[in-house]
């Protein structure tokens, strides 16, 4: 029963934050579209997105720094289209840190408590500023300047100036886009375990799938302004809505073609040469519109006995857990498999120019209107 | 090439260096160098008219640097959100008022002034409610300042533009997001970064008005400033008293320059 729910309760479903029909236009450029999402309190949630998709526009109109041309931006509840930056509960963490340079380490981390009225007094605020670096990991660099910081030293102190605040919403835009790749996974470790020991719900806008993968509850994918799916990584690997999706998340074959028929959920593509590929519709594709199957590398199985399809090894790539080939096939063209080491120490393993057959489970396939 | 180069640096250079020379001249003649000694420094110390030119050119250069200071950061600062057409028109018509010779706006001053005081006298004397005394508008300090203000209110927009141009607007955005409001911001944020700028930009705002010559003649009226003073008593020919006045004037000079430049080198390792 609806009605029934208690005050409480429906206090603690109220979204976070929430997006509705927000649109943002700059003269005829059109920056976000319509966007609809609400997010909920605690969650980690991404928006994923090659650049000028619109995912930045969507965090700085949380952020304040840009207000919507149409529709509304909800915190916690409130409408707050016309509400600064800085009357916004939310703290974000900038592309290239932002760092104050003509403050000290410790002066940066305290900048947003000096700003409250009433001040908290000088004791607390450096009592809280050491907690801070110690979140971070950076005890006792409280007297050092901005200059005197690594990189990814500079991006813990512009972690630890955002959280100090305890911020209802932490936004982070891009903040791993200017580490190398070994610190950018000990930081995504390090942020992901830091959201939940602080249960402040993260934001993040990346355009790095797999930092948005590894990283996120939810997944809000976009494209040209608008958003195409949301979901858990796992529905959008499993689930992906369309192809822009199943390409942006993971690996995936295509193989272009025509619905040949579409009933009791299960749907039938002609591929090239007539080859038919059933599989499952997320949305449903009239028989006869032109579509594309999905098949995941992982998916496809490659073996010596005559089953499926007859393909040629093209290239093979050691992967370590797995490996990878290309295949080609007359009809469907070259295609990845991947192979796992159990896998290929049963069948063997197979060279270049080697004859070999593909195969998958029946209706395995993810069959995906045009878009 | 090289030789050319030489020369050219000869000429700019010598005929200071020897002015520099011989106000430390012994004798009294200007052309014949007679050994060594300060008198003329003392000479020109103790000459009153000196004294008052120089008390006159620093009052006129501290006022119309702080005044250009003020008003050319705050111009500055309103023309960051200026875009577009207006935008440019706005930059030529700075780059303008530098370029344009001292002469052009020492004359043209002088004739707007003249005309609005001779306007506007009447008019004050008019509406005076006091039966005697009504002030008359002139020449003095106070056009001398907005002459020079005004002109060096140009080259503090200049300068003090470069150096927010130089400035991560990201950082405004981050003390808004931390609750800064936007007083707070500008306080906090923007002014410590352009501060090297607006500093540089009243020393050299202090360095012009204080060697002004052209503009200063014709707006000084009765107020002779040190520039003028020199240029007056060269008339009775050149002493070594007047050589130790334009060293001195050359020191200053060449110290605020030096200490402008060294601000703004900081201020760009450290921004």
């Amino acid at each position: 029963m609806e009605s029934n729910l208690n005050p409480a309760t429906e206090a603690r479903e109220t979204p976070i934050a929430e997006l509705r029909d927000a649109s943002k236009h700059y003269g005829a450029v059109v920056a976000a579209q319509g966007l609809n999402l609400s997010i909920r309190r605690g969650e980690f949630l991404s928006f994923l997105g090659p650049s000028g998709c619109g995912k930045t526009t969507a965090l700085r109109m949380l952020a304040g720094f840009e207000s919507p041309t149409s529709g509304d931006v909800l915190l916690d509840g409130q409408r707050v289209n016309d509400v600064p930056p800085h009357q916004r509960p939310v703290n974000m963490v900038f592309q290239h840190y932002a760092l104050f340079p003509h403050l000290t380490v410790a002066q940066n981390i305290a900048y947003g408590l000096r700003q409250r009225r009433p001040r908290p007094v000088e004791a607390e605020i450096s009592r809280a500023v050491e907690q801070a670096l110690e979140t971070v990991r950076l005890p006792g660099f409280g007297p050092r300047r901005i200059w005197e910081m690594s990189g990814g030293q500079q991006q813990r102190v512009a972690l630890a100036r955002a959280i100090v605040n305890q911020p209802k919403i932490l936004l982070l835009d891009e903040p791993m886009a200017a580490l190398d790749k070994k610190l950018r996974r000990d930081m995504q470790i390090e942020l992901q375990s830091l959201q939940r020991s602080l249960g402040i719900t993260f934001i993040l806008v990346t355009h790095d799938q797999e930092e948005a993968l590894s990283m996120s509850d939810r997944i809000c994918i976009m494209r040209g302004g608008r958003i195409v799916q949301v979901g858990s990584p796992r529905d959008l690997y499993d689930r992906p809505a369309s192809r822009y999706v199943a390409d942006f998340v993971g690996k995936s074959n295509f193989f272009p073609g025509q619905i040949a028929s579409s009933a009791a959920g299960r749907t039938t593509l002609a591929a090239a040469g007539g080859l038919m590929i059933a599989g499952t519709a997320p949305v449903e594709i009239a028989a006869g519109r032109t579509a594309t199957a999905s098949l995941r590398p992982e998916q496809i199985a490659l073996h010596r006995r005559a089953e499926g399809l007859p393909v040629t090894v093209v290239n093979r790539i050691f992967l370590g857990e797995h490996t990878e080939y290309l295949v080609r096939h007359t009809n469907l063209g070259e295609f990845l498999v991947l192979v796992s080491r159990q896998a290929e120490a049963a069948e063997g393993g197979f060279e270049p120019g080697d004859p070999a057959h593909a195969s998958w489970p029946e209706g395995a396939a993810l069959i995906l209107a045009d878009d | 090439m090289r030789i050319y180069a030489l020369a050219v640096y000869l000429f700019l250079y010598i005929p200071i260096g020897v002015i520099a020379l011989f106000s430390f001249n012994a004798g009294r003649h200007a052309a014949q160098f007679q050994g060594f000694s300060a008198q003329w420094y003392g000479k020109a110390l103790s000459n009153p008219f000196v004294v008052d030119a120089f008390q006159t050119s620093l009052i006129v250069a501290l006022t119309s640097a702080v005044l250009a200071t003020l008003f050319g950061t705050m111009a500055a600062m309103a023309l960051q959100s200026v875009k577009g057409r207006l935008r440019v028109a706005f930059d030529a018509l700075i780059y303008i008022a530098v370029m344009v010779p001292g002469i052009v706006i020492g004359i043209a001053t002088l004739i707007a002034l003249v005309t609005l005081f001779d306007w506007l006298n009447p008019l004050l004397a008019a509406v005076w409610p006091l039966a005697e005394g009504a002030p008359q508008l002139s020449l003095g300090y106070g056009s001398l300042i907005a002459a020079h203000g005004l002109f060096a209110m140009a080259l503090v927009i200049i300068i003090v533009r470069a150096r927010m141009a130089g400035m991560d607007r990201s950082l405004v955005e981050a003390s808004a997001d931390l609750g800064a409001t936007p007083w707070g911001t500008f306080r906090q944020v923007t002014l410590p970064q352009i501060f090297p700028g607006i500093l540089a930009g009243f020393l050299l705002a202090f360095t012009f008005s204080f060697d002004d010559f052209i503009i200063a003649f014709f707006v000084a009226g009765s107020q002779t400033t040190l520039p003028v003073y020199v240029f007056s008593s060269i008339r009775r020919g050149v002493t070594p008293e007047i050589n130790a006045i334009g060293t001195m004037v050359l020191a200053v000079s060449l110290l605020m320059l030096v200490t402008a430049q060294a601000i703004l080198q900081r201020g760009r390792k450290a921004g």
